[in-house]
This record gives C-alpha cells, structure tokens and sequence, in this order.
C-alpha cells in the first residue's frame, strides 16, 4: 500500500510510504483524489514519515493536489519530511503552496 | 580522465524499471564511498533522467525495441560518471525544455523539474539529443566523503 488515508473532521491525512516516483505517484493520486472528492477537506495533509525517496515526480502529486482544493478553500500540509525529500521541494518552491512542517 | 570501472544496462522504458535503475546506480557508487546524502541525490538525478526517457521518449510509440541504455563508470578522481540514452523522438529544443517549470506533459501532473533537479544535484548534466534518433544525458559527480578526502 503505498497510502494509507485516515479522515478527521474537515481533514484528510494521506500517509505516504516507500518510494515516490513516476510509477508509483499515480495509484498514490488516484486513492487521495477518491478521498478528496469524498470528503472535500479543509486539511490535507500529506505525511511523508514512511517515504523513503522521492524525485520530482512527488512534487507534481503535491502541486495537482493543491490544485484541486484550492478552489473550493482547502489548504494542503506536508509533514515528516526527510532531508533529501526537503532539499527537491525546496528546489521547486513548494513552501509557496503548502506549509510543510 | 581513466576509467576504472564500468557497467552497462539496458532495459525496458517501463516506468517499473524506474526504481531499479536508480537501485543499479546507488550498489555501483558504492566503491567511491559515498555518503548518504550524495547517494540521496545521485538517485534523484537518475530517476529524473530515466523518467524523462520514459514519459517523453517514446512518449505514444512504445514497443519492445523502445529500450534505455544507462552506463555508469567510476572515474579515477573518485567521480561518478552517468550516461542515459534513449532512441526516442528527441528533443526539439534543449534549451527549453532545460528551464526549470516547462513540461510537454502537464497533463501528467509532470513538474517540469527534471532537468533543474538533475543540475542542482549533480557537477554536470549535458544533453545531446537529435529529434527522431534519440537524447543522451550525461552527468557527473565527484564524490567528496570518498577516500581521496579522508
């Protein structure tokens, strides 16, 4: 299981786990996608505590997740992010869309 | 400058074929005593060249000849040498499709990062690449936590 999505009031958490590249980033998508238009969290958060690499293919899942609740007022939060995962959405600017933490 | 060792690898243009690219590249950097981190970033590099071949490449023509040739060497000044090659559909325009934020896949939730990622972590990246025939990128880095610094 590359995610696993737990639901709180007005939150959706995705813990994310292994590796995050191309092949992998579209069943990641496609599982919090279901939840997003579920549940249409105020939260989003993304926990990347079990990630253990990630190349810039994760950065487009962050960015098409901030693109879809953002309209409708939804923030998105990334947590638990390792060193290297840092340094690529650093690289990309990712902290202009989403509070990592 | 001398090499002192060599593989080369050919494989599929299959996105399954991503992590074990990088996997083949971190076990091989191994001899030049690398340090997490540099292992870290080598493999991010990696993964955007051959995910770069992958979605672009043989982007609406793959078959079983669409294959990617990665050779990696260790160098005598303890660097990394990485070549990546594909016989794709090439890139019209090097340059653009270098800056950083350009994608031809958006549609693909594609960041447009590949190439930036790849300068940011290692020495060197050079392209070369003819439409119709294919692209080759070729990056370097010297490994600093290696034996010659210790």
């Amino acid at each position: 299981m590359p995610v696993i999505i737990d639901t709180e009031e007005n939150t959706v958490i995705a813990r994310l786990s292994g590796e995050v590249d191309h092949h992998t980033a579209k069943a990641i998508r496609e599982d919090i996608d279901l939840a997003i238009d579920k549940h249409h969290p105020k939260q989003l958060i993304l926990d990347f505590d079990g990630v253990t690499f990630m190349d810039s293919s994760g950065i487009g899942l962050v960015m098409g997740r901030y693109k879809i609740v953002k309209p409708y007022g939804g923030c998105v939060i990334i947590e638990n992010t390792g060193n290297q995962i840092k340094k690529v959405m650093r690289l990309a600017g990712l902290d202009r869309l989403a509070v990592i933490r | 400058m001398k090499i002192l060792n060599e593989i080369k690898l050919v494989f599929p243009a299959d996105s399954r074929n991503e992590g074990l690219s990088r996997s083949v590249v971190s076990s091989f950097a191994a001899q030049l005593d690398p340090s997490v981190s540099e292992v870290g970033e080598i493999k991010t590099a990696v993964s955007e060249a051959v995910t770069n071949c992958i979605v672009h490449a043989y982007r609406g023509t793959a078959s079983d000849k669409s294959k990617i040739e990665m050779t990696v060497r260790a160098l005598e000044d303890n660097t990394l040498y990485i070549k990546i090659r594909d016989s794709g559909c090439g890139i019209p325009d090097v340059k653009k499709a270098m800056e950083p934020l350009y994608t031809s896949a958006p549609e693909e939730e594609r960041a447009g990062l590949g190439f930036a990622v790849m300068e940011s972590f290692m020495d060197s990246v050079t392209v070369r690449s003819t439409p119709d025939k294919g692209t080759t990128v070729v990056m370097k880095r010297k490994i600093l936590s290696g034996k010659d610094n210790t």
